[in-house]
């Protein structure tokens, strides 16, 4: 399966999601610059965690309108697996692939640490083949992570196993020392309604091995290996 | 030109951001927070916004209204958790403005 890692001028984990495709998942990737407009060669997306075009005006808000990003709508369209990491969380929902936004931290401060988020669906091309109820542990590294939208949404996205992480303690409970960011009902993930676009808070590409603190990140990136095939095949 | 009044005219626009009464905004309370630490006991609220300005070439008021507007709705703001006011006044007389 190919991935494709989209770099933003102002990416800063670009190098951390290639790196972990291949030496975690050992599966053929590119990197795709912000200017290219054919995605056809790639079975599945990310965009990476940073601070593109500076965060100015609102996180996300500049790189939603970039030529790459026209392309990610319609390979998103298609069917194609998408995945958002921080800052690429931050972009699908500011181009509408996501719904919902995500705001200041509730502290107002940056955060970067260890947390455990639950996985709440296994209905989507990014969490396929994991338990609802495991925990993973997993880092961050946000000022504006808290996850907002409006109760009508919410109760939608409820109902629908949209929400699919969310942190809680290492036993998996939801508890508000467990919420980094003040994320409304704890949300640290959501897919859209087909389950092919998910974006999280967390980095799962800096959690591809044991040795650099946790290797859960791997469950999340090589759950596309067997449920992206299934959304190849639905596109062509 | 006797046209001259529907010459294109250069435009000031003033437009100002905020999060919507029903979003949380904990810059806003910290900010309350210090006044109230100063003295200011009789602030309620305290919300933070942004203040844009921009300069445009438009037919009329009415026109150069629509497309910051317009601009808004696709950028300024991000009407999931924002909402915006704007203020368009003429800009002939501004610094910067061409002669």
């Amino acid at each position: 399966m190919r991935f494709g890692v989209i770099t933003f001028p102002g990416s800063n984990g670009d190098h951390d999601a290639l790196m972990a495709v291949e030496l975690g998942l050992r599966q053929p990737v590119e990197a795709v610059w912000y200017r290219d407009t054919d995605l056809s060669r790639f079975d599945a997306l990310i965009i990476p965690g940073g601070f593109s075009y500076g965060d100015y005006l609102r996180a996300g808000a500049i790189a939603r309108f970039t030529p790459v990003m026209g392309a990610v709508a319609r390979f998103a369209e298609a069917g194609g697996p998408v995945l958002g990491i921080c800052n690429g969380f931050q972009i699908l929902t500011e181009a509408g692939l996501l719904p919902g936004a995500l705001l200041r931290n509730q502290q107002l401060t940056f955060v970067s640490t260890w947390v455990h988020v639950r996985v709440e669906s296994n209905r989507t091309c990014w969490t396929a083949g994991m338990t609802p109820g495991e925990v993973l542990r997993l880092p961050i590294a946000h000022g504006e992570g808290r996850y907002y939208a409006d109760p009508e949404t919410l109760a939608r996205l409820e109902a629908n196993g949209q929400v699919i992480f969310r942190y809680t303690d290492a036993a998996g409970n939801v508890t508000p020392e467990a919420d980094p960011n003040g994320a409304v009902n704890a949300i640290a993930g959501i897919a859209n309604e087909r389950g092919n676009v998910v974006g999280l808070m967390p980095h799962p590409e800096r959690a591809f091995d044991a040795l650099i603190g946790s290797d859960d990140g791997l469950k999340i990136l090589s759950a596309v290996l067997t449920a992206g095939v299934d959304a190849a095949t639905a596109r062509s | 030109m006797t046209t001259q009044a529907r010459a294109p005219k250069r435009w000031l626009a003033e437009v100002f951001v905020s999060l919507k009464p029903v979003v949380n905004d904990p810059q806003g309370l910290a900010v309350r927070d210090g006044l109230h630490m100063l003295g200011y006991k009789e602030v309620d609220a305290v919300r933070v916004g942004k203040y844009l300005t921009l300069t445009l070439t438009a037919a009329d008021r009415e026109a150069a209204e629509a497309r910051v507007a317009a601009m808004c709705e696709q950028l300024l703001a991000n009407p999931v958790i924002e909402q915006y006011r704007l203020q368009v006044s003429e800009a002939d007389d501004a610094p910067g403005s061409q002669g």
